[in-house]
């Protein structure tokens, strides 16, 4: 009980709250402009966060991709363009919805629907996790390893349309991080004799290229013709919802649920999430027929879906060290940053933090509604931001935040050229989720696996001497092996 | 900027190999079969197999071009604006130490602005606002070591 007083006393102290409050209007604000994403906004967050506390921190991040989630919906209501990958799912909808005269009724969907998946992933959450963190407090380095190869496994499988290009992203990432001392041998790698290199790529500034130069550069290049502000006057947001809620609330389960779940297996996040969810609206709604002509059944599942799916990611990423999307992928740098290593540890040598965790998730989606509320009335104003003044700036704020983490301007020469590698991989279908993913997770990879090796004297029968290693590693093989198998099956039976 | 996925193929192959003969010179741990070049080796091979299998693909793939660079390159703007974001970048690394950050940093932003079309007004004006509004929380209030440059004789 004790812990639980901690963690309040951690979130409500003054310096805290501002920063939620902060980085609730900055969330906001990126969510709602197109061709800025959440993952964004959490790698243009890191470099301040790097100087505060860890709550305080890991508050800026939860609350602000939390708002940005939901703002994403607004442009696409307002624009036909969604603020954030993940309103892409049903931008068309919500469109549809607004020509219809109803976007009153979307956006209110999309805020109170965001905020019940939104706190429904936090329940989840909170009730998993440590579940999960006794459970993993008994693992060795033989299931450490298959945990691992099966959240890499998971990332191609999920991620990509040609699971061949998900796996070369994959070691691009693996390959990085291979670069510089940190392997189990202490022997320098492919540093060229360079003294940068052998401390590693930064993973950092990486974030910020991945996420945010990519970005800058697709706006650049950008061909598409200006967007037109559909004009109609907004009123009350929340008229009808409790009749949505009552009429739709299986929906709002199943979005919710199916949102966690994608959220926490790794690599996969709210976009995925959303994806998913309004396939499956369609495929199980009683009317079909009228999705994608400003039907607000498949905004309610997906929205939820997509804002539980943060909260999803934050359980392995905390229990395991594995992230469950983009943006714990850079959670996680951060935690090791401010020294709360992520793994089973963290609740039981420092639960106040772990409470401290959860509070802010509950938080971020109570303060939502309000938040959320005023930021569609003032909707117009934010879309007007030029985005030719906003884009210089936020290039200018990458390139100073990249040299603040450790000083050196090389840091913003990795994070140019992962910029420019996301852009060309992105463009030409290699998924970059899977290439993060393996940057974060190669050297628990090949620690994990030297470590085994040794114990195990070098067999390699040892990975499944365990009963649960055992299981994670047949999982991980049949995650390998059987979907080529099932399709080849489907084939010989459909000829 | 569509690549053919051979000319992916290639890359891969050749970095795979070229890092397959590479990590061969690795020393081994005494007593220890898994020494550093282990892991980059089976990466090194995993890129090796999956650039022949890209190769493959790619030339099958009939009339897919081997390079299609996108709609933006028959608009000069747009090719200038993508030149003035990876050049301006590339200036700052260069320059900011030797020039300071407070004379390189409205320099790219007001290049910036102006390829991306903002008024010569508006864009000087916030070129400025934004540089010291950038220096000043970084530099006063984080206290990142932002280069003074030439400007250093005033340095406070």
């Amino acid at each position: 009980m004790d812990a639980i007083a901690q963690g309040f006393a951690l979130v409500f102290n003054l310096q805290t709250m501002l920063v939620i409050a902060g980085a609730s209007l900055f969330g906001l604000f990126v969510g709602a402009v197109p061709g800025l994403t959440a993952t964004m906004a959490t790698a243009l967050l890191v470099p301040v966060t790097f100087f505060m506390p860890p709550i305080p921190a890991v508050a800026a991040i939860v609350t602000a991709t939390a708002m940005a989630i939901f703002s994403g919906d607004i442009p696409g209501c307002l624009l036909r363009m969604p603020g954030t990958p993940a309103s892409a799912a049903y931008t068309d909808e919500s469109y549809a919805m607004t020509r219809k005269g109803q976007a009153e009724l979307a956006l209110g969907a999309g805020l109170v629907f965001s905020a019940i998946g939104g706190l429904f992933g936090t329940a989840v959450l909170i009730v998993s996790a440590p579940v999960l963190a006794e459970f993993a407090l008994k693992f060795s380095s033989f299931e450490y390893f298959w945990l691992v190869l099966l959240g890499l496994t998971c990332a191609i499988v999920i991620t990509a349309e040609r699971p061949l290009k998900g796996f070369v992203s994959l070691l691009i990432g693996l390959a990085i991080s291979s670069i510089g001392l940190g392997n189990p041998a202490g022997f320098p790698r492919f540093t060229f004799g360079s003294t940068e290199l052998t401390g590693g790529i930064g993973l950092i500034p990486m974030m910020i290229g991945m996420f945010a130069i990519s970005e800058i550069i697709r706006y650049a290049v950008d061909t598409s013709p200006p967007l037109k502000i559909v004009d109609q006057p907004i009123h009350n947001v929340f008229k009808g919802m409790g009749g949505l809620a009552v009429k739709y609330w299986r929906q709002i389960l199943r979005g919710s649920a199916l949102g966690t779940l994608i959220g926490a297996l790794p690599g996969a996040g709210a976009d995925i999430a959303a994806w998913m969810s309004y396939a499956i609206s369609k495929k199980m709604s009683k009317e079909p027929e009228k999705f994608g002509t400003g039907h607000v059944e498949g905004i309610i599942e997906s929205g939820s879906a997509n804002n539980s799916a943060l909260a999803g990611a934050w359980i392995p990423a905390l229990v395991f060290g594995i992230p469950g999307d983009s943006i714990t992928a850079i959670v996680i740098g951060v935690l090791y940053m401010k020294n709360m290593n992520p793994g089973p540890t963290l609740f039981t040598q420092n639960p106040q933090n772990i409470y401290a965790v959860y509070i802010l998730f509950i938080l971020a989606n109570i303060i939502m509604i309000p938040l959320g509320w005023w930021c569609i009335k003032v909707a117009k104003q934010i879309l007007r931001v030029p985005r030719n003044v906003l884009m210089p700036v936020i290039l200018l704020f990458c390139i100073v935040g990249s040299f603040a983490i450790n000083n050196t301007a090389f840091d913003i020469t990795v994070m140019l050229i992962a910029g420019v590698v996301a852009y060309v991989m992105e463009e030409n279908g290699f998924p970059v989720a899977p290439a993060i993913l393996g940057v974060v997770l190669g050297t628990m990879l090949e620690e994990n696996f030297v470590t085994s090796m040794i114990k195990a004297e070098g067999s390699f029968l040892a990975f499944f001497g365990r009963p649960v290693a055992a299981t994670l590693g047949v999982l991980t093989l049949a995650a390998w092996f059987l979907p080529p198998v099932i399709r080849r099956l489907r084939r010989t039976a459909g000829a | 900027m569509k690549i053919n996925d051979a000319i992916f193929g290639v890359l891969f192959a050749v970095l795979g190999a070229v890092v397959l003969y590479h990590v061969q010179a690795f020393p081994k741990i005494p007593g220890q079969q898994y020494g550093p070049g282990l892991f980059p080796g089976v990466i090194a091979f995993g890129f090796l197999v999956c650039g022949i299998v890209l190769i493959v693909s790619g030339v099958r793939q009939r009339g897919e071009p081997w390079f299609a660079l996108g709609d933006w390159m028959g608009m000069p703007r747009l090719v200038l604006a993508l030149l003035a974001v990876v050049g301006g970048v590339v200036f700052y690394i260069l320059l900011a130490e030797r020039l300071g950050f407070l004379v390189v940093a409205p320099v790219v932003l007001l290049v910036w602005f102006r390829v991306f079309g903002v008024r010569w007004m508006t864009a000087v004006v916030t070129a400025l606002v934004t540089s010291l509004v950038i220096w000043y929380v970084f530099y006063k209030l984080l206290r990142v070591p932002l280069p003074w440059g030439v400007l250093t004789p005033w340095a406070f």
